[in-house]
């Protein structure tokens, strides 16, 4: 497990360090947000909330550069992300796993040849294709990986095959072959039914813990944010309007943020 | 008491367009043009009437004299297709993601690689066969050329057109943990295409079979060769076996193509 000691090595700082961050769309008049800055010590659980349209999910992907921000600097890790070219960037994107609002698993493959996709932020080919391909050593994280979330027994399943919040758990363990050091979701249970839903976050805030990962998630649970975040960033009106630990908080002060 | 107005139902013809008449006008004076054009003269057919009936009724009963060096042919025909349709449908898959919007590299590599698909499917399929015939002789390897390039311009579009189609999500999941592109293509956007690509690969091999016939009429090898000798020699009792023998071997890969289709789009990786 890689987690666990890294997040005491001086040499990375902050694991997400965002300076003056500013995001407009091509032809829109106003800029979806700017002036960002925020800093996420390693470790940290942060959840970030507000109203629709205020551009959280946006944040979080400029945060990997899968959009890019017009302005502002991001430090992933320690290294400077704007400005870097493809391959430094993918290598950079390969500590960060991700999980999306739907699970965007492989729908024709099996569940485990879905997990061992995970595999390809660290190294290239074949070897991470198809699970019949994989070295025996990857296989069994890959079903280690499955076990942590509970769905070792259907390793073999078809992805398309699953409910939603087993597609989200799978989702989960794929992210974690990735052995990342932080793990960015886009309001992961946002498709899924309440319970499910508690399911998955709970999955998420345990093993985040367990392997000393940092967790960024968007969420427009309220709940969700007090009881799996420490920290939570709240946007409105196109900036940065809190940013406060969960323990100061509670739902009647988070629900100002969306009058 | 206001007097209710009942709502009227519209016209149930509209008034077409000034512009749609003049077209459709044109159209109409353009068609009996052609008529002209086409040849078609009703004197001709009935004259050509008694003629059908005389080579209708010497094809029957079909001759077996040939058939063994028939059957030879027909398998040939059919490993030509096989052959041409496999090597086309390998070379298609490169010039696919090429040639898609979403893996190809640049526009511009995208742009000409359209074009030169478009201009090889443009091209029909026996000006193919001659010009492998003039460069390679006659016989089945000009035809197995003609096929793999036939394949070509009908694979290489749809391929690119079913990669464009899958779901951005799974791709966009393995770019944000930085995989490569290739892995991409191979780990998500293949698997997601490949129930429209193993269909389009069973139709490039039905049309590969169906067109394997007519190559032989060029000499490019194959059953086609037979028929256009049994026709010259006015044998068409042959030909109508080498008619038999072409349609029990189209509709035969036709139920095999479907019954393929339904198992292999079922499966799992």
């Amino acid at each position: 497990m890689t987690g666990a000691n890294v997040t005491t090595d001086p040499a990375t700082g902050p694991a997400l360090k965002v300076d003056r961050l500013a995001k407009r769309f091509d032809g829109a008049a106003a800029p979806v947000w700017s002036d960002i800055s925020f800093e996420v010590p390693a470790g940290q659980s942060v959840a970030i909330i507000g109203g629709n349209g205020t551009g959280k999910s946006t944040l979080l992907r400029c945060c990997l550069r899968l959009i890019e921000p017009i302005a502002g600097d991001i430090h992933l890790h320690g290294e400077r992300l704007t400005g870097c070219h493809a391959r430094q960037l993918r290598r950079m994107r390969s500590n960060v796993g991700f999980v999306f609002q739907k699970h965007n698993l492989v729908p024709r493959l099996s569940v485990l040849s879905n997990v061992l996709h995970g595999g390809l932020a660290r190294s290239r080919g074949p070897r991470h294709w198809h699970q019949a391909l994989a070295r025996q050593g990857d296989r069994e994280y890959a079903m280690h990986c499955l076990d942590q979330v509970s769905l070792a027994h259907l390793a073999e399943r078809r992805a398309d095959h699953l409910s939603g919040g087993q597609s989200q758990r799978v989702a989960v363990a794929r992210a974690l072959m990735q052995q990342p050091r932080t793990i960015f979701a886009d309001e992961p249970v946002a498709s899924l039914d309440p319970q499910a839903g508690e399911e998955v976050m709970g999955t998420f805030a345990k093993l985040a813990s367990d392997h000393g990962l940092t967790l960024v998630f968007v969420s427009h649970h309220l709940d969700h944010a007090l009881h799996y975040a420490e920290r939570v960033l709240g946007l409105r009106d196109g900036r940065l309007d809190l940013d406060a630990p969960t323990a100061h908080e509670n739902l009647e002060s988070l629900r100002t943020l969306y009058d | 008491m206001t007097e209710v107005v009942q709502p009227r139902p519209p016209a149930r013809l509209q008034a077409p367009s000034l512009v749609s008449a003049l077209l459709f006008a044109a159209f109409l004076a353009f068609f009996a043009w052609s008529l002209a054009g086409a040849g078609i003269s009703i004197s001709e057919l009935i004259a050509g009437l008694p003629n059908m009936a005389q080579i209708g009724s010497e094809m029957v009963p079909p001759a077996t004299d040939r058939f063994f060096p028939m059957l030879d042919s027909v398998v040939v025909t059919f490993q030509m297709a096989v052959v041409g349709t496999v090597i086309g449908i390998l070379l298609s898959l490169p010039l696919a993601v090429l040639a898609a919007r979403n893996h190809s590299p640049h526009p511009v590599v995208r742009a000409a690689v359209r074009g030169l698909v478009s201009f090889v499917r443009t091209v029909p399929d026996l000006a193919w066969a001659l010009f492998f015939v003039a460069s390679v002789g006659l016989g089945p390897f000009a035809g197995t050329l003609t096929l793999i390039v036939d394949t070509i311009g009908f694979c290489a579009r749809f391929f690119a057109e079913a990669m464009e189609e899958v779901d951005s999500g799974p791709p966009e999941a393995m770019s944000a943990i930085g995989a490569g592109p290739i892995d991409i293509i191979v780990c998500a956007t293949l698997p997601m295409a490949m129930p429209s690509l193993v269909n389009t690969s069973l139709f490039a091999l039905e049309k590969a079979v169906r067109s394997s016939v007519v190559l032989g009429l060029v000499g490019a090898g194959g059953i086609g060769a037979e028929l256009a000798t049994s026709m010259e020699m006015f044998r068409y009792d042959q030909a109508a076996t080498i008619v038999l023998m072409i349609f029990v071997l189209v509709m035969a890969v036709e139920s095999l193509s479907s019954q393929a289709r339904a198992k292999l789009i079922g499966g799992r990786g």
